[in-house]
This record gives C-alpha cells, structure tokens and sequence, in this order.
C-alpha cells in the first residue's frame, strides 16, 4: 500500500513539473502523429503488394502496430527515463540519496522519473489496437482477452527486467547508458512480427533482446494465435528474468561503494 | 589549399581519437545502420515468396542486392547534422566554433568523413555476411559500375549540404525534434529505405523524383543494380547537379540570415 501510494506521488511530482512545458505536449503529440503514420505507410506499402505477411493479415499487423506503440509508450514513460535517470547518479554520486530513504532501492530507482507526454504514445496505441481488434474477423472472446493480458504482463515483466539488468550494469561499467540505446534501437524491428524473421535474427530478438516477448505475443494473444506453450515459456521467462535481475541488482549493490563511503 | 589540408588532417586525427573513446557507440551505430535494412530486406523477401516470386519486377534475391547495397550507400551518405544542431545552437556549443579561423562547416565535413571511413570496417563485413545469408543478384552494365562512383559521390554531397541547410533552421527554432522526425520520414520513403521507390504507388514516385531525396540514396543503388537506363542516368545526374546547385545556394543564404539570428552566449 506504501508503494502505491508512492508510486502516486513520483507520478504526480513528474506530471507537474513536466505540465510548465505545455508546448512538449504538442510536440509530443506531433511526432507520435508522425510516427503513427509512418508505422501505417510502411503497412500500407508492404499490403498494397499482399494481403499476407507470413501468415499475418493487414489487421493482424495493425493490432501488433497497436501493441508496439503501447508497449513502447510504457518503457518511454517511465521505465527508460528512471533507469537513465539511476545511470547518471551512479556517475554523479547521488545514488546515495535514495539508498538512504527507508523503502526498497530498486522500486525507488525505477518508478522515480515519469514524462507523462508519453502517455500520447500509451493511448495512441490503445485505440490503433482497439481498432485493429474491431477489424479482425474473428470476434475476440474472454480466452484471446486473457491471454493477450496475460501475455501482455509478462512482456513488460520481461522489458523491465532486461532494463534492470543492463541499468544495474552501470555499477561496474560508468557510462553504460548507451546500452540502453540498443533496446531501442533494436525494439524497432518489434513492428513486424518476429515469426517472419530468418533463425539467428528470431533466436536473437526472442532471447537476447526480447522484443518478441514484448510485442509479437501479446500480440499473437489478442489474434487468437496464441499457443499454451509459447505463453508459459513467457511466463517462465518472465520469472526467471524478474528473480534473476533482483539478484543482480542485490549483487551490484553489494559492490557499490557510493561516493560518500 | 596546403593549410586548408593540414587543418582538416588534424581535425581528422582530433576525430578518430574521440570516436575510438567511445567504441560501444560505435557498435550501437552499426547496429541502428544494419538493422533497418536488414528489417526491410526480410520484409519484402517474405512477401516475395508468399507471391511465389516477384513483387513489382524485383526477386527475392533483387531485394537482397537492394537492401545491401542501400545499407552501404546510407552509411557513406548519411549525416548526423540535424540531430546535433538544436543543441549547437541552443546551448551555444557554436560560439566556439564561430571563432576558429575557418568556416565551422569544415570540422563538421572532416568529421563526418572519417567517420564514415572508421565504421566502414564494420559496414563492410556485415554486408558480407548478409550476402552470404540472402544470395543477392545484380546485373550492371559496365557503364553503369563506372558511373556509379560519381552518383556515389554527388549523393553524399548533396545529403549532407542539403542535411547541414536544414540543421540551420535551427536558429530559428530552437526545439527541432518535430522538425527532425519529419525530415526523417521523408528521408525514409522518397529516399527508397522503406521499399524500392518504383513499389510505391504513381504520386509517391513522382514526388520521389522531383525532390532530392531519391538522388542521395536510391539513385546510385539503383544504378549499380542495372536498373537504370542511360537515359535516366542522364536525368537523374542532371537533377542531382540541379538540386546541389539549389543546395549550395540555399546553404549560403541560410547560414548568412541565421548568424544574423544567433545571439546565444558569446555572439
């Protein structure tokens, strides 16, 4: 109940500070118009070619469209801003200041930085995947709702354990905020489903980067393509990821020396 | 000439120190300029076998060729100008440069070079090792391999005087981002990264031909796939000139206004 209500209140401090620049609304809302529209050109390209992405139809990849930019909304929200926000303290020395506060250290450092413009891009994706699930010709029923929730958690369980671990990296490695910049650039390829990619490219955006478990199930979820065993393998990973970065960041706490020890 | 030359080796040397610091950007580049046309490359192959074959009047292995090439052609034009000018301008990171005895776009043209040269040696592997996976097909004639080199060239310039005009807006405005991602879209279509310009529908060709971004990247890969014929090449090397020449001009125009504008600290 403490954390909820702190979550609240690093929600609320952000969004005012972040409400003094109403023109970075606009703004967001500009780029997000854009990069909506791009995503739908290169659709629209690609389907003016096919009707049939390797065994995807145009609303299929509509609603992956839809999870991409959902899920990509989250991480910009909260998660990439508060681990880049951690990143620069270990730099700075003023980690200190939050391992001193009486709550846990790694809920602290994720939920502290919210740029709420963001949630242009959350509510965008929602209603491009609202629209994608009206136009699939199946009608979605409470198996393919739950799967795709379930799915859904266990993909952002995962982005934001594999942010956690490569954030905590920066306790041995100073400037390793670059690294952060790799998720990103390589979440780009999360538009197309990864089933379409050839074996070493699916291997490495399924496990080494999991962008596939980030969008293309969820995604297959909510299309009613979603097999029992792809969802637990999410689970389990979703787990392991969640225990072993916990660890981890136990671990490099343990080592960090701070700058006034 | 002989100082001009001396001051961009050094410059040359002061860049490929820096860049060599910072060797995990370097690999996050490689990964940003090989994986969109690597995504692309397996989009548009996907659809070639669903419709057993061709898509418009390229192969699978048209596509391989394509996307390969243009990965090496965006690398050797590409610019990062843009993205750096807001803060340029805005911090006033270019009162320094202003006082240098030389023209600031000299740092910049050097830098960018070397630049292109270092990541080279891994541009250059990667495309080994996509043509080795996805079996690219090209057929030039020997004219059009000649003339590839000259488009080659005349792309890189004209992408980066026409990148280096628009970076100067920012002295008037001093948030580019918006303005950034446009540019970039327009880059991304009219420039053939999406999908060779001859899939997109009739207005999107036209628009591709009669604006300059077609000519900074598609126009020498298409080349060196022999697809051109050497009338086009003809036009198209008369619209690249055309459009360098406009550039060029715009460039001075908007470099003399602006400075006028530039009132950061130390101006």
């Amino acid at each position: 109940m403490t954390y909820v209500r702190l979550l609240w209140a690093f929600f609320r401090v952000s969004s005012m500070r972040e409400i003094q620049y109403r023109t970075s609304f606009i703004m967001q809302a500009l780029q997000s118009l854009i990069g909506l529209g791009t995503g739908l050109a290169g659709l629209g390209v690609v389907f003016a070619h096919t009707s049939n992405l390797g065994g995807w139809r145009p609303t299929q990849l509509l609603a992956i469209l839809g999870v991409y930019f959902l899920v990509g909304g989250v991480i910009n929200l909260v998660v990439r801003p508060s681990m880049q926000r951690f990143m620069e303290d270990v730099r700075l020395g003023t980690l200190d200041f939050v391992l001193t506060k009486p709550r846990d250290s790694q809920f602290l450092i994720s939920v502290r930085e919210v740029q709420i413009w963001k949630m242009v891009d959350v509510l965008m994706g929602t209603v491009v995947l609202a629209l994608a699930v009206t136009g699939l010709s199946h009608s979605v029923g409470f198996v393919q709702a739950t799967g795709f929730a379930a799915a859904l958690l266990a993909g952002a369980i995962i982005v934001y354990s594999f942010f956690m671990i490569l954030a905590t990296l920066c306790f041995w490695v100073v400037r390793a905020d670059n690294i952060l910049v790799i998720f990103l650039a390589v979440y780009d390829a999360g538009r197309w489903p990864v089933t379409i990619y050839p074996g070493a490219l699916r291997y490495t955006l399924t496990f080494l980067v999991p962008v596939a478990f980030a969008v293309t199930v969820p995604a297959e979820g909510i299309t009613g393509r979603l097999s029992g065993g792809t969802l637990l393998e999410a689970g389990v990973l979703a787990l392991v990821l969640l225990v072993g970065s916990r660890w981890f960041w136990t671990f490099g706490l343990s080592r960090y020396t701070g700058a006034s020890a | 000439m002989k100082r001009r030359l001396a001051i961009w080796r050094a410059q040359a040397r002061n860049t490929l120190a820096i860049q060599l610091q910072y060797r995990i950007s370097l690999v996050i580049w490689m990964i940003g300029l090989v994986l969109s046309p690597l995504v692309y490359l397996v989009v548009w192959t996907t659809v070639a076998h669903a419709k057993g074959g061709d898509v418009g009047t390229y192969s699978a292995h048209d596509f391989a060729a394509y996307f390969i090439l243009l990965m090496i052609v965006d690398h050797i034009t590409f610019t990062w100008v843009i993205f750096n000018a807001d803060f340029r301008i805005r911090q006033g990171a270019l009162s320094p440069l202003l006082l240098r005895p030389v023209h600031p776009i000299n740092a910049d043209i050097v830098e960018n070079v070397s630049f292109k040269l270092l990541m080279l040696m891994v541009i250059l592997p990667a495309a080994v090792v996509m043509s080795i996976a996805f079996g690219p097909r090209l057929h030039p004639d020997p004219w059009a391999v000649i003339a590839f080199f000259p488009a080659l060239l005349l792309a890189a310039v004209l992408r980066f005087t026409v990148e280096w005009t628009v970076s100067l807006i920012s002295f008037w405005i001093s948030r580019m981002a918006a303005l950034d991602q446009m540019y970039y879209v327009l880059v991304l279509f009219l420039s053939g990264q999406v999908a060779p310009i001859s899939l997109f529908p009739a207005p999107v060709q036209l628009a591709a031909n009669v604006l300059p971004f077609r000519w900074m990247v598609a126009f020498p890969v298409e080349l060196l796939l022999g697809r051109v014929s050497p009338h086009d090449a003809t036009i198209g090397f008369a619209v690249l000139l055309a459009w360098l020449a406009v550039g060029l001009a715009a460039l001075r125009l908007t470099w003399r206004l602006g400075l006028k504008q530039y009132s950061a600290v130390g101006a």
